[in-house]
């Protein structure tokens, strides 16, 4: 069996082809879906991508989280679907409650592109699992509004937990609360982040690393990830 | 026609860029006196009547659309005629 795992393209989405690149690069079958539509195609899991849905108006993420797709996202999400939510993405996730804490304007103001380091401190997600807990990995980051907030209750909570997925490391690019990179939600499935791992899955077309210029594939394990969960899921 | 407005601000606690930016303009160009400033959103609903019905719809599209409760708080909803 191929898993196949679904792409949702909203009005303003920009890297949606290049999250189908990685799930083909991790040796999953893409399928395209859209917006608009109320049928996730039986799909076994979900990406929502990059970019600047309805041009980002009322708040980053809030239209395309009342798309009409997202009633059938909600339901997988419950029904224990891997869904992983990139920047834009995430952002959605947020705004449709299906992630804790929100995003806001970067502290300093500024639309901020950079190869980001991040360390791992949840591998036990459904897009982590690859990963180890205190791996360091560098993937690219770029956006405007990444600034991760909640009330201090929410913090505490998700801090206790063991929900935070991802924390910057060395620099803090946006001004997120506890250096807050990517969340997960309580069960595992449905994980969110403002860095690009679908832009770091091919050698020579990723971050620089010490090794050699644009030859960073960190991102790939989150797609091997979900591969496996599904895989396993499937077993 | 009646418009309803909603006033809509991030949350007093949480940090607002945008406001801390101007803030700081104002500072810079001599305008002292100023210890803060935050930013907020004005939505202007043209409707048919403003009638109770109405501005309860308002409402649930006030805390469930316009504003997004983690970060912001709806600080008001007017008729305006």
């Amino acid at each position: 069996m191929t898993a196949r795992i679904g792409v949702i393209t909203f009005p303003g989405s920009l890297d949606d082809t290049d999250a189908q690149r990685a799930i083909r690069l991790a040796g999953a079958e893409p399928v395209a879906l859209w917006h608009g539509s109320h049928d996730l195609e039986g799909v076994d899991a979900l990406v929502l991508p990059g970019g600047f849905s309805y041009g980002d108006y009322l708040r980053a993420g809030a239209i395309a989280a009342r798309a009409p797709i997202m009633a059938e996202v909600k339901d997988a999400a419950e029904r224990g679907m891997p869904i992983l939510g990139i920047c834009n993405g995430f952002q959605m996730l947020v705004e449709a409650h299906l992630l804790p804490g929100g995003l806001i304007r970067n502290a300093h103001q500024q639309f901020i592109r950079r190869d980001q380091r991040l360390r791992v401190e949840n591998a036990s997600t459904a897009w982590t699992s690859q990963f180890e807990v205190g791996q360091e990995i560098t993937i690219p980051l770029k956006n405007a509004d990444g600034g991760y907030i909640c009330s201090a209750e929410t913090l505490k909570q998700i801090e206790g937990d063991g929900l935070v997925a991802f924390r910057y490391v060395g620099v803090n690019p946006n001004g997120s609360l506890d250096d807050i990179a990517g969340v997960t939600n309580a069960r595992g499935n449905v994980v969110g982040l403002m860095p690009h791992p679908e832009h770091a899955v091919e050698a020579g077309f990723g971050p620089n690393t010490p090794d050699a210029m644009r030859s960073g594939v960190d991102g790939l394990a989150f797609f091997t990830s979900a591969l496996a969960a599904v895989t396993t899921a499937a077993a | 026609m009646p418009t309803i407005v909603v006033d809509v601000m991030p949350k007093a606690e949480l940090l607002d860029p945008q406001g801390k930016a101007v803030a700081g303009a104002l500072d810079r160009l001599g305008h002292t006196g100023f210890s803060g400033v935050r930013i907020g959103k004005r939505f202007e609903l043209t409707v048919d009547t403003a009638d109770e019905a109405t501005l309860a719809a308002v409402k649930t599209i006030a805390d469930e659309i316009l504003s997004n409760a983690v970060i912001e708080d709806v600080v008001g909803i007017e008729v305006v005629e």
